[in-house]
């Protein structure tokens, strides 16, 4: 068996501070953007409800910004050497915010409730034979197969825990507790005024010692970009979490006194944005026509005057902040040239091809501009398509586009954010987030399966470095950034982001300075 | 005095004119003066007017000429605003026509029909009708059509109705014309001096209804025009205020000269008028 051993608490704390003594108190004031439609974190997944759901419900585990676990409603967990047990030992003392105490029944019920309600927990748990308690503080899960990525799927978003006693055997999507939503976190609901604001207070009674340390939390409604900035600028809020305000307000604010800007906080997504060529269609169904496109991209271009210099260009489907990256694959330079001469080859006659951005503000269709601009220059003629977000997803969803923005969460591991983007059996009308390009490719296939059962992650990487390579030189679809949200916060609130979730899970060890 | 006389000396109509002139032979001339086209990216972004050489009006977000977009805007507002306000007139002179003439149910139905598309507001009706019909640039010039031609129908039923109380509209039915004869030979020419003042205005109209939906985000994304210019430099006004100003002023500009003309128009078609001086 081996052993991983739990960073306690305390060391955690005193690395993450330095010699800085934390004070407790105060009030923060945030967006959250845009209102999330519930709080109710085993119902509702979306962005805005995990930001804030995300101080009242834990999950077993949490990762660092190398994507390691840590100690969460868990304090120890062991997985043996053929990967096919998982046992965990939850912490001691906990109570739920309405004082039941907490124990590993409420576990074994939250992986009922979530198999109906969650749709990457049920993806992740397929691969799980059984789970039981043989006590009250241990919980043990047993594996049909190993499954190396299983240990990713433990944060709050991914596998909230819910309370037993306030669910078991009601209606969970119409039990009226989900307005007052009840978990262990370091943050208790208080109140909620819709279109305004969501007020969260400290759990006096929290597991941890000394934490949390601010007593108020104020997530803020505000659904004007523009206004979300004056918010900040007024010092009305003190947080504007990434993609709160368009790009080129960024800058502006960051110059600002006692105003700190980080990038950090995403390692756990990786939001990666490509464009959707379809596969099956068109200029876009050559692969001379797609690797023309990646030539004409002037990504870098971009990158520095859509995205403000934040991202990164990747290099292939994985990105770099994600387990099992490599960059050692085919290449694609901005070279206009050299697209020419493909086009060339492949006998493209001028065929206008379609292009939808995606329906997110400014950025989003400056984006669609340049590319559109960069295309053209090496003689594709594209035509912009419109839609609001319905109709991206609409027709995202049902295939009928050419080329099409997205941009998607990784997860922190390639076999539970890139595969489904790739592999033939998740080619399937009706969803924007599968295989939307319709990439087929048996030999792929087989490899990623082989992949995601693999314990041993040395010939992982070995395994998915050729699946990058392989897939870099077909180019099924058109990678464009790994997208950086920069969060923008006054310098004096301290430790703010310290995990790969940052603020989704952070406000637990934040702290302000008076 | 002619007519043409009586417009050159109005001073206002001549400026009016002069401008109108000017960015019409600017949106000819579009394609000579920058062959790149409107979306291409030649410089930095960002960069203040009058501060590099060849780039008068500065660059814009992506770091596209200004001036070039203005002048590519210029085709799509005058296109938009001549082939709308034909459009409307095609719908609204008819229907007006046949209204006043013939009265009775025909006018009855005919102006029904016609308060009902009054009834909803302007720019709600042209948003919701781009929005379904998708926008590009025949959706939108559809919408504003549409949403333009009431007034004109009510102005033409009016005119319509007084000219055909004339004796020599009796005259003429003695002498056994035709409705539709005396109609369309021996009524509408006599109505055609408001109609062309209005549609002048229409024109102007028009533009700013172009511009309002391009600045919504209405507009065709694959074209480049005034409205869409300001639209995309709203949420960077405190920064760069060249990128709305400019295709603003243009805006202010055309849409005056515009007005200008049609009130010149307006007074030297009714020399009763023109001797009072304007009231």
């Amino acid at each position: 068996m081996k052993l991983l051993k739990a960073t306690t608490f305390l060391v955690a704390a005193a690395m993450a501070t330095g010699a800085a003594a934390q004070q407790d108190g105060g009030r923060l004031d945030l967006i959250v953007q845009p209102e999330p439609p519930g709080l109710m974190l085993g119902l509702v997944q979306n962005g805005p409800t995990q930001m804030v759901a995300g101080q009242i419900y834990e999950g077993l585990l949490r990762y660092n910004q190398d994507l390691e676990p840590q100690p969460s409603l868990a304090k120890e967990w062991e997985i043996s050497d053929d990967g096919m047990t998982y046992t965990f030992k939850l912490q001691e003392g906990v109570k739920w915010h309405d004082g039941e105490p907490f124990s590993a029944a409420d576990v074994i019920f939250t992986t009922k409730f979530l198999q109906d309600n969650h749709a990457r927990f049920r993806g992740a748990f397929s691969h799980v034979e059984s789970v039981e308690a043989p006590d009250d503080n241990t919980i043990v899960i047993h594996m049909k197969e190993p499954y190396g990525p299983f240990i990713n799927a433990f944060e709050a978003g991914s596998m909230p825990i819910v309370p037993k006693h306030i669910y078991e055997g009601t209606d969970y999507a119409t039990n009226e507790m989900n307005n007052t939503p009840i978990g262990t976190g370091p943050y208790t609901f208080v109140e909620w005024e819709k279109g305004s604001f969501i007020h969260l207070k400290k759990n006096p009674d929290y597991y941890l010692d000394g934490l949390p340390h601010i007593d108020d939390l104020y997530y803020r409604v505000v659904p004007d970009a523009a206004s979300r900035a004056v918010a900040f600028e007024t010092g009305e809020v003190d947080v504007l979490p990434g993609g709160a305000i368009e790009n080129w307000d960024v800058a502006r604010l960051t110059k600002m006194d006692n105003v700190c800007s980080t990038s950090e906080g995403w390692e756990f997504f990786a939001p990666h944005a490509w464009m959707w060529l379809n596969n099956r269609e068109g200029p876009t169904s050559n692969k001379l026509f797609r690797k023309a496109v990646m030539y004409a991209l002037d990504r870098e271009f971009v990158k520095d005057v859509v995205w403000n210099g934040f991202g990164k260009v990747p290099t292939g489907p994985v990105s770099s902040k994600t387990n099992f990256y490599t960059d050692d694959v085919p290449q694609y330079p901005h070279d206009p040239e050299k697209a020419k001469e493909l086009l060339k080859e492949m006998g493209y006659d001028g065929t206008p091809v379609r292009l939808l951005p995606l329906p997110y503000g400014e950025t989003w269709q400056r984006w669609a501009e340049a590319v559109k601009q960069n295309l053209e220059e090496v003689g594709i003629s594209v035509d912009i398509d419109s839609a609001d977000v319905a109709g991206w997803n609409e027709k995202t969803a049902n295939w009928d586009y050419d080329m099409a923005f997205t941009y998607l969460y990784q997860y922190g591991d390639p076999a539970l954010g890139v595969a489904r983007n790739y592999i033939e059996s998740q080619i399937q009308k009706g969803s924007p987030w599968n295989n939307v390009e319709g990439y087929v490719n048996p030999e792929v296939d087989a490899m990623w399966e082989a992949a995601a059962v693999e314990p041993d992650n040395a010939k992982r990487q070995d395994m998915y470095t050729e699946i990058q390579q392989k897939i870099v030189e077909d180019v099924p679809v058109a990678w464009l950034l790994e997208i950086e949200f920069p969060t923008i916060y006054r310098c004096e609130v301290k430790n703010l982001i310290t995990t790969g979730i940052g603020l989704n899970d952070g406000l637990r060890d934040a702290w302000i300075e008076q | 005095m002619t007519f043409w006389k009586r417009f050159i000396t109005n001073r206002g109509a001549l400026f009016g004119l002069a401008i109108l002139i000017a960015v019409l032979l600017l949106a000819l001339l579009a394609p000579l003066l920058f062959p790149r086209g409107p979306w291409a990216m030649v410089q930095r972004p960002f960069l203040v007017p009058f501060s590099t050489d060849g780039l008068p009006l500065g660059t814009d977000t992506l770091g596209r000429d200004v001036l070039a977009g203005l002048v590519y805007g210029a085709r799509v507002s005058l296109l938009v605003g001549l082939v709308s306000t034909v459009m409307a007139l095609l719908i609204g002179v008819p229907l007006g026509a046949l209204a006043g003439f013939y009265g009775k149910w025909v006018d009855e139905a005919a102006m029904r029909f016609t308060e009902f598309f009054q009834t909803i507001p302007n720019f709600a009706l042209a948003i919701v009708l781009v929005a379904i019909l998708e926008p590009s640039l025949t959706s939108i010039t559809i919408a504003i059509a549409i949403v333009s031609w009431p007034p004109v129908a009510r102005l033409v039923r009016a005119e319509v109705m007084s000219v055909t109380r004339r004796e020599y509209v009796d005259a003429a039915r003695l002498a056994g014309l035709s409705n539709m004869h005396i109609l369309v030979r021996q009524v509408l020419p006599n109505t055609v001096s408001p109609i062309i003042v209005m549609a002048s205005l229409m024109v102007a109209t028009a533009i700013l209804l172009e511009s309002s939906l391009s600045f919504l985000g209405l507009g065709d994304p694959n074209i480049m025009s005034w409205g869409f210019q300001i639209g995309a430099a709203r949420t960077v006004i405190r920064s760069a205020w060249w990128l709305s100003f400019f295709p603003g002023a243009a805006i202010v500009l055309t849409v005056l000269a515009l007005n200008l003309i049609g009130e010149g128009l307006n007074d030297a078609l009714n020399p009763h008028l023109s001797r009072k001086g304007r009231s």
